[in-house]
This record gives C-alpha cells, structure tokens and sequence, in this order.
C-alpha cells in the first residue's frame, strides 16, 4: 500500500478517495477484505442503535456507516452517568453501547451486554497492547485505576466475571482513548506550569476549576495530593476511605479559602469558563482546548510532571443481539478498526485502537503530526476540513508514545465508590 | 317501586361516577408514582442494582449526615430570599399595574408585557445572565468604565447572589399573576369608603388593599416556595456547581444510580414542602378568601 507518495496540493478529498482505493486495492491482493462483508437481501433495513458519549457519537461516522456497510446506525449522546443508567437499567433499548472502561466494569457484571468471540474480530492482533495486556511497550509499568485490559476479557462466553489474562471473549472492542491533563490559559497564568499541584496554586485563587463528576474528579485531586507531596497512594483508583477523607479535605479547604471559580460538568461549560477567562488553570478535556483555541482564545494541554490521566472507551455488544443484527454489530466493529474511523478520531486528537490501518487514512504530515509529536509541515485540517493548527504549531504533549507512555492512571470506580460519591456531595455542599 | 330503586341507586352513584375519571388519573400519575417512591425509598442499593428490601440505612444516612442538614438549610434561605424578593417585587409590580394605571386596555397591556419574557426558555433565560454577570461580564466592564469598581466584582457570578437573582427574576411571573389577580376583584368603593373616612393611603394599603389580597399572595408565595424547594438546574448553572441544593443533591444520588437514596431524600423533602405549604394555609385560610 502507498499512500506515502502524495503530491502536496492535493485535497484531503482525493487523498481519502486514493486512500480507498489503496484499500480496494489491497483487498483486491487480499491483504484485506472489503466492506461489506455481508450479502444479505434485508441489511438495508437493519439499525443499530447505539449510545454514548458525545465524544464518538459523531454523524460522521453513522453516514459512513451506511456508505460502506449498508446498514444504518442511530446514534444517541449521553452523559457518562445516564450511559451506566440505561446500560443497567434498559438493556434493550440499545444494540451496540459505546462506553468507557470504568462504566465497564460498573455494568457488564449485570449482563446487559454479551462478551464478543475475538476470533472474529479480524484485527484483533493490531489492538494497541494497552488494551489486552496492559502494556503499551514491553517494558511499559501498568498504570493505577480502572486500567483497561483488566475489564477487556471475560472467562467464557456466557462469563460476568472478568478474566485477568487475554481469552477468547472480550468485554468491549477498544475505539477511542487518551491522556487527559490540565488545561490553562498560557496568556493568563503568568508562569510556566508544570505540576498537578499549580491547580492548588494560591495565585490562582477564585481561577481554578475542576469538574465535578465524582468518579474522575477525584483523580484529578489525587494527582494534585500526591503532587504537593501530602499522600502517597497504593491506586488512585481504588483508595480507602482514609484516602478518600484526606483527598476531600484537602479539596476542602481549598474551596473554601476560594481557590474554585466553579465546577462544571459538561464540555461546553468548562469550553465557556475557559474562554471567558472566568477560569485560568483546570481539568479539561482535549477537544475542550481545540474548542477554546479555536475561538482565536489561546489555550494549552499542559503536559505535567507527575503524568496523565487516561480514558478509553470501546464497542460492546448488547445481549438481546442475535441473528443478523448481531453479523451486523460485528461488521460495524470490524469496519470500525479497519482505518477510516481510527484516522477521523486521531485527527481530533484522539487515539484509535488500530494504529496501522488508522495511518493509511492519514496523510504523512498528518500521522507526523498528531501521533510523531513532529512540528505540522502543512496547516492541520480538522475532519470537516477548517484549519485547526497553522503549519510549524506541536501538538501538546508530543507524540503517541509520549503521550500514553506517562499515563499515570486511569479513570476507575473504586470498592468504595458509595462512601466517596457521598464525600464528594459533602464538598460540593461545603 | 322496584323501577324506581335502580333510579335512586343510580343517582346515589353519581357523585363516585363523576369524580371517577379524575380519581383514576390522579392515582395512575400521582399516587402510583409517591408511592413507589416511597417503597424505593426503603430498598438496598450498590453501585449498579437495586434490591428490594425493607431497610432504614437510606434514612439513616440521610438524617444522619450533617450535609443534608446543611443543605437543607442553604434551600431553605434561598426559598425565604427569593420569597422576601419576590413578594417585594410582586406585590409593587401589581399594585401598580392595579390601581395607578387608569384604564383597562393599559392594564392588561402591561400586564401582558410582564409575561413577555416568559414566552421562552428558562433554562435559556437563566444562561443569558452568565455572561453578562461574568468577570469580564457586561456589568463588570460596565462598572470598571464608569469608574466605579476597579477590578471585576466577583461575587456577581458564581455566588449565592447569582443564584437568588435568577430565581428572582425566573419566578417573580408567579407572584406578580395571583396578586394582580385579587387586586383586581377589590371592590373600589371599599377604597373610596376609606378614604371617606379619613383613612392615610398607607392606611388604607394596611387595612384594605393587603388583607383583601393575602389569598393571592398565598398562592404566589406557594408557587415560588415549592419552585425554589424542588430546583436543582439554577442552583447548579449559577453557582457554578458550588452550592448544594436538595433537588441537585437528589439528581446527583440519581445520576449515580443511588436510586433508593434519592427516594429517601425526595420523601423528607415532600414532607418537609408539605409542612410548609400547610403551615402557609393555616396562616390564611384560602377558601375563605377566594
């Protein structure tokens, strides 16, 4: 496949038309195998429907979907706690649920969705290894939380329980992740920035934010304790309740002696709070910053000392799927790891699951770009097109292995969760 | 003789008859619901099911911990600010609009230009206070180009101020409407009788216009008290996450899937709300008045 020989001056347009060919191409020497797979006379009118969060529920992708597979896909948004509410509590009234690790582990024990056999899975082999053996490199240290290889396997095919090594069956197929840090506003902090603690930082007192979803907002003020130096902690993702007290109080007092400007909960707020300069220094979500820079606002992913805190999704399949709908859900997956999704992801400054056929949809200054951390030779064109970084700009944090090699963990929902949702209702109330 | 009995069971009958299709959707969509919450409200619960059950701990966590005390608290001094406000503002608007505009085609003109701001969304009418309270707000820049503040005033966004303001200014219809209402049924002649008897016209406002209007003032006080008691979105988007109210205490327990736990919670705020709006009627008795 060469897909490295583009002229400059070409269209990203008839790069991807190329890029299709190339893949036509390659089926055609079988290499690959084309899109659609399946021959049946009703696909047409078979949907999917599929919920999650806004980050993956994108029209692109549903359009897409119907171009190559035929079939269509109604995509539904929600919020990561109405995701684990519906997963739980109405299992049928979705096919395919697009949901993070840590509602994984929530929800697939209640068997609303089935374990997937992996050997149809067809780049099952090409999944980033963080996903099955938790390792992005062999000599990689396996980060602390909700890690997702360790919810990704179950023993068998009619199995709750979560298997620790690689098996046949899988929880859900891996599709979207990355390393979340804190956001600032370079023009407003005055200083460099280069630990979880400067969120604490007196300086920014009635300027700093943090979001307020329990589960990953504490995290983000374990990385802030354990920065400043007052807490060690065995897993940020599973702490006891002494460390929940000691991490809320500390969170405590800060709000009280005003260092928060707000808590926010959904991306537009923190884009708003951002981009008004209510708030200078916060947890924020990659996207989030694009949205702010994008309004001519500067505004950087600061890369910290102490690392990142990571998030992944994945595909699972619901259990009431059979017949024809589940081939469908199959072949949606498979389509899903096959490149086109992974580029339009990793160009949002996303990761995609399968990194090698991700790179034959992208253009070399692209793939140097966002997944070599190299300085863009051409301007950065966003998935619809506009320009979202000027030729010479970084990308924050550097490349794919810098970036997810400093994971330090990942969001999680800990034995305690009760006790420390509660503890955090008292801050929030303090 | 034995025509007639059927007849006379008949007309007994009608009465129950006729309250039947209200009877049915009241207990279909009000009663069936209060009561399955309150039956939730006793089950077990962990991080993703709910089992049924019959246990306390939902209350006992509840009672026993010192934020919901606090909570409650901080509810109850936004509903008595914006109650305080609110009829404030009500009752001048409505006397206004009642008794100093003359004619009755201005009256209801302005009486609907009050409302005008209700012809769209609160949630959108609610935002829209955001950027102009925020630090580098419209009223910030404002202030700063008159001269009068030298850096952003703070407390105009995110604060117990932003929060009371919104639901003085989302909730202040609710009053203004059941006052002007009973303003307007005031027989005028018992105004002029007191004015013929010498009475001051703040006099008269104390003994004739206020007891005449309490049954409206009633009804406003229980629509922004119960408004205020149940809100959880502009307590949340104005005070940027930073206080607690019981509605977003309970859409928090429920987000989280703490389902029984936010029964529990939304039983003692029904009973509690309850109280109140009994202890409102025994302060005027409404039947009478209207």
């Amino acid at each position: 496949m060469t897909t490295g020989n583009k002229t400059k001056g070409k269209t990203r347009r008839s790069f991807l038309k190329g890029g299709a060919a190339a893949v036509g191409l390659a089926a055609g020497s079988g290499a690959l195998t084309g899109f659609p797979t399946i021959w049946a006379q009703n696909i047409k009118d078979v949907t999917l429907r599929q919920f999650g969060t806004g980050v993956s529920n994108l029209n692109a992708i549903a359009d897409k979907v119907k171009e190559d597979l035929g079939f269509s896909l109604a995509m539904t948004a929600l919020d990561s706690d109405a995701i684990t509410q519906r997963a739980v509590t109405q299992p049928k009234s979705f096919d395919v649920a697009d949901i993070e690790y840590w509602i994984c582990k929530k929800v697939f024990p209640t068997g609303g969705l089935q374990p997937m056999d992996v050997t149809k899975i067809k780049y099952y082999d090409k999944i980033v290894p963080i996903f099955t053996t938790g390792k992005l490199t062999p000599e990689s240290e396996i980060a602390q939380g909700t890690a997702p290889h360790t919810v990704t396997f179950v023993e068998g095919a009619e199995s709750k329980a979560f298997a620790s090594e690689p098996t046949q069956w899988m929880t859900l197929i891996p599709t979207i992740y990355n390393a979340d840090t804190l956001g600032i506003r370079p023009d407003l902090v005055g200083r460099p920035i280069a630990n979880w603690k400067d969120l604490l930082d007196p300086a920014f007192k009635g300027k700093a934010s943090i979001l307020n979803i329990p589960s990953i907002g504490i995290m983000d003020a374990a990385m802030v304790c354990e920065s400043m130096g007052l807490m060690k902690y065995a897993d940020k993702g599973n702490m006891t309740k002494e460390e929940i007290d000691k991490t809320m109080a500390v969170l405590t007092e800060a709000k009280q002696a005003g260092q928060f400007r707000a808590f926010w909960k959904s991306f537009d707020e923190s884009v708003n709070l951002m981009a008004s300069g209510e708030v200078i220094i916060q947890s924020m979500w990659s996207p989030a910053v694009a949205a702010v820079r994008a309004k001519g606002i500067p505004c950087v992913y600061q890369p910290l000392e102490e690392g990142y805190r990571a998030w992944g999704g994945g595909l699972g399949i619901a259990s009431h799927l059979s017949g024809l709908e589940l081939d469908c859900a199959y072949e949606y997956i498979n389509w899903y790891l096959s490149g086109w999704c992974g580029a339009y992801l990793n160009r949002q400054g996303y990761y995609s699951a399968v990194l090698d056929t991700a790179k034959d949809f992208m253009s070399p200054e692209e793939w140097a770009f966002w997944m070599e951390g190299k300085p863009a030779a051409v301007d950065i064109l966003n998935p619809e097109g506009k320009v979202m970084e000027k030729a010479g700009a970084v990308r924050d944090g550097g490349s794919f292995y810098e970036r997810m090699g400093h994971v330090a963990c990942w969001n999680s929902v800990m034995d305690e969760d009760r006790y420390m949702v509660r503890k955090w209702n008292e801050f929030i109330a303090a | 003789m034995s025509a007639a009995k059927p007849a006379l069971r008949l007309s007994a009958l009608a009465p129950y008859l006729q309250a039947t299709p209200l009877g049915l959707v009241l207990a279909v969509f009000l009663v069936i619901p209060i009561l399955t919450i309150v039956i939730v409200s006793f089950w077990d619960y962990d991080s993703v099911m709910i089992y049924p059950d019959f246990i306390f701990l939902n209350y006992e966590e509840l009672l026993g911990s010192h934020v919901t005390w606090k909570t409650y608290l901080n509810t109850l001094k936004y509903a008595a600010f914006v109650w305080a406000f609110t009829l404030g503002i009500g009752f001048t608007v409505a006397y206004f609009v009642a008794f100093h505009v003359r004619s009755s085609t201005a009256q209801m003109a302005l009486f609907l230009v009050c409302t005008i701001p209700f012809l769209t969304s609160n949630i959108i009418r609610m935002i829209s206070w955001i950027p102009f309270l925020g630090r580098n707000g419209i009223m910030n820049q404002t202030l700063m180009g008159l001269g009068l503040t030298d850096e952003p005033l703070e407390f105009l966004l995110f604060s117990d101020f932003s929060v009371i303001l919104t639901f003085v200014y989302l909730y202040a219809q609710f009053m203004i409407v059941p006052i002007f209402n009973s303003m307007m049924r005031i027989d005028r002649n018992l105004i002029e009788a007191a004015r013929d008897n010498g009475a001051s016209g703040f006099q008269t406002l104390v003994n004739v216009i206020i007891p005449l209007t309490k049954s409206g003032i009633l009804i406003g006080s229980i629509f922004v008290v119960t408004l205020v008691m149940g809100d959880f979105i502009t307590v949340r988007l104005m005070s940027g996450g930073q206080s607690a109210s019981v509605g977003l205490m309970i859409a928090n327990q429920i987000s989280l899937l703490q389902y029984p736990a936010a029964a529990a919670n939304a039983v003692v705020l029904l009973i509690i709300v309850l109280m109140m709006v009994a202890a409102m009627l025994r302060v005027v008795d409404i039947r009478k008045e209207l």
